[in-house]
């Protein structure tokens, strides 16, 4: 076992012919349209939030092959930071998301800083330890309100549409989660997005190639923090409050199986998987069965008979398209 | 004064834990490359079988401490022939999210059972008391703890340096497939590594429920630390995890003195510091 380590079974090792990913984004923006007319419109956008939060983490362990445990860390903070000037200094929307959003990207630029070096396990252990000293900057900092959390974050309107109409709300959401997709896929689908797999697969030989593994992982870094921010403020806007638990590992964990249940290294893998996790989460809610005892299922299961998870295994019958 | 020699008691006792989990997270991974996340949980179950076997079978301390990681280790071991040993030859990340999932099931199933408060578990009889030294009172347990904690580090270290079946698994560690040559079951070997490594948390467990809560969630928080001590460590090196995970106890025992508000971060701050510095980790030879 200690022969060469098999590469991380994904779908993004496939060749491309027709275009699934496109079509997959079109089967994502008619879903999110058209479903609001049937199911809580704020279930729908919770699970855009977290469904970025996966994506972000995708974007590292699918396509880099870098295991992040600390996505919570941005995820939070962008929550803070955007609730915060939106609520004290009376900040509209755009301008308070715009600094959230560039205050988790700048945690980002420090994370990769010193976590990116290491590979694998000490990569993990690294993001994970630092986002737990993050969690504890949170549990203590004067402004993030402590056990309270940060509540009553107001929201505002943006160009007129007042964001305290659900419809409006719902709208503007999933505008940004679409950017959030399209900037997803223009990343993976550029050379950039290439180097990066080749460095999934062989780090070695991308350096032999002339090119530095390591700014590489450093900027897809940087990208997904960017990517796990976003999430973070969005969330706090929709439920108009940032809280410890949007800091702690869990949260990190949340992201890492959304991912892998939906399909690592599949664009649209994670955002199947927020669907699946956040619909399987409010169904338990109801019977009584813990959501932590379904999440250890889902790992288990996941990583011994279905790795490639929902999307992936499903990439199983593109054929049948060509 | 006896703020401060309390303080560096209970950071003794709190690195005690860290340097024995930290043990057996070093064994496991360096034998079987999985970065056990369980390891917490099998900490957990192990305080949480020694307080079932007092409930259920009025079995006390001196009995748990040997039944209740013989049990751990036979539940790991379990789970390493059905489920882990299935990933070896994959990606070494997806051990670590099975283990991952292990302890949120094991965790989950505990808490939907006898919920998150916790009970509390009695300190055998022979060790109730105290010393006074003088300037503080000191709880027997507590040094027995402390005692016990480095006589286990110091037997599996030599277990691991000195004997061998020691020798057996270094070279496992180093070329498994040339050991196969030499006639030694390696799977077997993996697998003993992985219910040996269990049993020593569930160990940890026994000794730590007599002066935490013993709950579904003890072993949640003190595996993030444990990790954080095995970075600044370094992972190839058994010594580096028992100084270390002593030395960070310590430090943060005296960081609850000096600065309160730092104590539960300094151990990742140091992390960080460390990670700049000297990314292979204090003990370790190259990462």
């Amino acid at each position: 076992m200690n022969k060469q380590a098999e590469t991380m079974q994904t779908a993004a090792t496939m060749p491309r012919r027709l275009n699934l990913e496109i079509v997959g984004i079109v089967l994502v923006a008619v879903f999110f349209l058209l479903t609001p007319i049937y199911v809580y419109p704020v279930f729908l956008m919770k699970a855009m939030c977290y469904a970025i939060l996966g994506m972000s983490v995708n974007l590292l362990l699918g396509y880099a092959g870098m295991l992040s445990f600390g996505h919570a860390a941005f995820f939070a903070i962008s929550a803070y930071i955007f609730g915060y000037v939106a609520k004290e200094f009376h900040f509209g929307v755009l301008p308070s998301l715009f600094i959230g959003v560039a205050a988790g990207t700048t945690l980002g630029v420090v994370f990769a800083a010193i976590a990116v070096r290491r590979i694998e396990f000490y990569f993990a252990m690294t993001t994970l330890a630092l986002a737990q000293l993050v969690y504890f900057f949170c549990v203590q900092a004067p402004f993030t309100g402590g056990d309270d959390g940060l509540q009553g974050i107001p929201r505002g309107e943006i160009f007129g549409f007042s964001l305290r109409d659900n419809t409006n709300l719902y709208v503007f959401v999933l505008a940004i989660f679409m950017l959030c997709l399209l900037f997803t896929y223009r990343v993976v689908n550029s050379p950039f997005g290439e180097i990066l797999m080749a460095i999934r697969e062989n780090s070695d030989r991308v350096r032999s190639l002339g090119e530095n593994p390591m700014s590489y992982k450093f900027i897809a870094f940087v990208l997904s923090a960017f990517l796990a921010s976003i999430g973070g403020a969005l969330k706090a806007l929709v439920f108009q409050i940032a809280a410890l638990p949007d800091a702690h590992w869990l949260m990190s964990g949340d992201g890492v199986l959304m991912a892998l249940v939906g399909g690592i290294g599949t664009l649209i893998g994670p955002i199947v998987g927020a669907l699946f996790i956040v619909a399987a989460q409010d169904g338990l809610a109801q019977i009584g069965i813990s959501v932590v005892v379904l999440q250890g299922v889902l790992f288990i299961a996941t990583v011994l008979m279905f790795r490639k998870g929902i999307i992936g295994e499903l990439a199983r019958f593109k054929k049948w398209f060509e | 004064m006896v703020a401060l020699s309390g303080q560096l008691i209970l950071g003794l006792i709190n690195g005690s834990f860290y340097a024995l989990l930290s043990l057996g997270l070093a064994i496991i991974f360096g034998l079987l490359r999985v970065a056990n996340f369980a390891h917490g949980a099998q900490f957990m179950l192990g305080a949480f079988t020694a307080l079932l076997l007092l409930r259920y079978l009025n079995l006390g301390y001196w009995p748990s401490l040997v039944l209740s990681p013989l049990i751990v280790a036979g539940i790991a071991i379990v789970f390493e022939r059905l489920m882990l040993s299935r990933l070896y030859h994959l990606h070494h990340l997806y051990g670590m999210l099975l283990t991952f999932g292990f302890a949120l099931l094991a965790q989950g199933l505990l808490l939907d059972r006898y919920g998150s408060s916790g009970a509390p578990y009695p300190p055998p009889e022979l060790l109730s008391g105290g010393i006074d030294v003088g300037f503080m009172y000191i709880p027997i347990y507590r040094l027995w703890v402390i005692v016990a904690a480095i006589v286990a580090c110091a037997a599996t270290w030599l277990v691991i340096e000195k004997t061998k079946l020691g020798s057996y698994l270094r070279a496992a560690t180093e070329n498994p497939d040339l050991l196969k040559t030499f006639g030694v079951r390696v799977p077997l070997l993996l697998t003993a590594t992985y219910g040996a490594g269990a049993g020593l948390a569930a160990f940890a467990g026994v000794m730590a429920a007599p002066i935490y809560q013993v709950s579904p969630m003890m072993g949640a928080d003190i595996i993030i630390v444990v990790f954080a001590v095995i970075v600044v460590g370094g992972m190839g090196s058994l010594s580096g995890a028992i100084f270390t995970g002593f030395g960070l106890g310590v430090l943060e025992g005296l960081t609850k003195v000096f600065y309160p508000q730092g104590a539960n971060s300094v151990i990742f701050a140091v992390m960080a510091l460390v990670l700049l510095f000297r990314p292979a980790g204090l003990f370790g030879k190259d990462a």
